[in-house]
């Protein structure tokens, strides 16, 4: 503490501050605890870019640290099943039907449809919940707030807001039909006029 | 010669029991009755001593505090204490935790255990709106004691978290459904949320930063849906991190309710 008023004292006394590469003032009073060693470096002209130079060091650190950390709630391999998946050829659809062999696995409804195949993504537009297909009553129908939705995935009765979503469907090099659920295609939105949405054959 | 008689023998016994080291070691003043070994009962105790030495009379009156927090702790006492108990059944995979949750009410003796736990904590969320009522109604929440009014708050939001990272581990469908629509509610957070507002603006070019599988739900669930990583998640948030942090701030909220004054009295 004492070193410490004493070496601020100092400039006061008439000698202007002593900057951090210049040589020690030898004017500096007895208690003075400047100790120059073989390069000139003052303790303090050491301290005055050492300690900023830590500090950032150990302040980026410490950040890096915690976005690492942050980064560990992120996985990078999902044991879910893939977004995209083949779901064998057009002619294993029979036309008019909902199919629901890909759904337990992929979440995914085939409609064959005369025109063509659409996939419905089976996800309830209200809360999130899986629906069923109740091919007697020809509809979806969620088990857990009552959403209905037509065959078509437009709905039409409870509390679900918008139809249900389609997912890209497209024919694969090898002839078979290619289901991509990271495309969605919204109808609210007008973008089941998107010729990915609708596999015509 | 009047002789003294005897010392009873159960008195020589206490006598001979308290005059050892042992004992003398663990309570280091005589019996609670002086005002002195009192307050020394209170003030050398690890855990009494968040508690005040002395109260107001009116803070033991049970028409004014309803004793809701101090059930509320103990409510937390005993879901600590059944909830450890049914770790050693339980185990949070998809394979085996429906089953686990059937043999802990059918096989395991005792199987009440698991119910002990589902309505203590029903309890203890009543028992902490009712706390909050109390407090609310009696005005306790105004300076100084706003601080720990808000730490109460965060208490309340962690006894629901708890209520609800519970709610998946039984793994039937009310649980995996409820969970489902629950945590829907994440993907809708300003920012962190693929579905929130803001969230499009965290973009490099066309690469979204914020999407399905780097959202806020899919950190708490550890996937795009409720699956093994969220059973597991919720497991060990349910049983380790949040009381964890509850504790802590338990401990806080009752040293502050001490510093602020104590239980405030009737208006």
């Amino acid at each position: 503490m004492a070193d410490a008023k004493d070496a601020t004292d100092a400039p006061a006394a008439g000698a202007p501050p002593a900057t951090a590469a210049s040589a020690p003032k030898p004017a500096a009073p007895a208690a003075a605890p400047r100790q120059a060693d073989g390069d000139g470096l003052t303790r303090r002209g050491f301290m005055k870019w050492s300690l900023p130079v830590g500090w950032v060091a150990f302040s980026a650190a410490s950040a890096s640290s915690l976005v690492a950390t942050a980064r560990f709630l992120f996985p990078n391999v999902l044991f879910e099943p893939p977004q995209s998946f083949k779901a064998g050829f057009p002619g294993e659809y029979n036309v008019g039907e909902v199919d629901v062999r890909w759904k337990d696995a992929f979440g995914v409804w085939i409609v064959r449809e005369p025109e063509g195949f659409y996939a419905l993504i089976a996800v309830c537009t209200h809360l999130g919940c899986s629906p069923n297909w109740l091919a007697a009553e020809s509809k979806f129908k969620c088990p857990c707030h009552g959403s209905g939705f037509y065959k078509t995935g437009v709905n039409f009765e409870g509390p679900a807001p918008r139809p249900l979503e389609r997912a890209r469907i497209v024919l694969a090099d090898d002839g078979q039909i290619l289901v991509d659920k990271s495309a969605k295609f919204q109808q609210e939105k007008g973008e089941w006029d998107n010729p990915e949405s609708f596999l015509k054959v | 010669m009047a002789t003294k008689p005897p010392e009873p023998f159960l008195t020589r016994t206490w006598d001979y029991i308290t005059d050892t080291q042992i004992w003398k070691s663990i309570f280091r003043h005589g019996m609670p009755t002086t005002n002195r070994n009192r307050v020394l009962v209170v003030m050398t105790n690890v855990f009494l001593h968040l508690h005040p030495v002395k109260i107001r009379k009116s803070g033991v009156r049970l028409k004014f505090t309803w004793c809701m927090g101090g059930l509320t702790f103990f409510l937390f006492l005993v879901e600590t204490f059944t909830g450890l108990l049914l770790m050693f059944y339980y185990r949070p995979t998809v394979a085996y935790a429906y089953m686990d949750i059937i043999d802990l009410a059918e096989q395991v003796p005792l199987g009440v255990m698991r119910e002990i736990h589902r309505w203590g904590a029903h309890a203890m969320v009543i028992t902490v709106w009712l706390h909050m009522f109390r407090v609310f109604m009696t005005g306790s929440y105004k300076p100084p004691r706003e601080f720990n009014w808000n730490v109460g708050v965060i208490l309340l939001v962690l006894t629901l978290l708890l209520s609800f990272t519970g709610y998946l581990l039984p793994w039937d469908q009310l649980a995996i459904w409820a969970i489902t629509v629950g945590s829907n509610m994440a993907r809708a957070t300003p920012l962190l949320g693929h579905e929130g507002p803001g969230a499009q603006l965290l973009a490099l070019g066309d690469v979204k930063m914020v999407h399905a599988g780097s959202d806020a739900r899919f950190a708490l669930l550890g996937g795009r849906f409720v699956g093994e990583g969220a059973l597991l998640r919720f497991y060990v948030l349910h049983c380790v991190g949040i009381p964890l942090v509850a504790g802590i701030l338990m401990a806080v909220h009752f040293w502050r309710v001490r510093k602020d004054g104590g239980i405030s009295g009737p208006v």
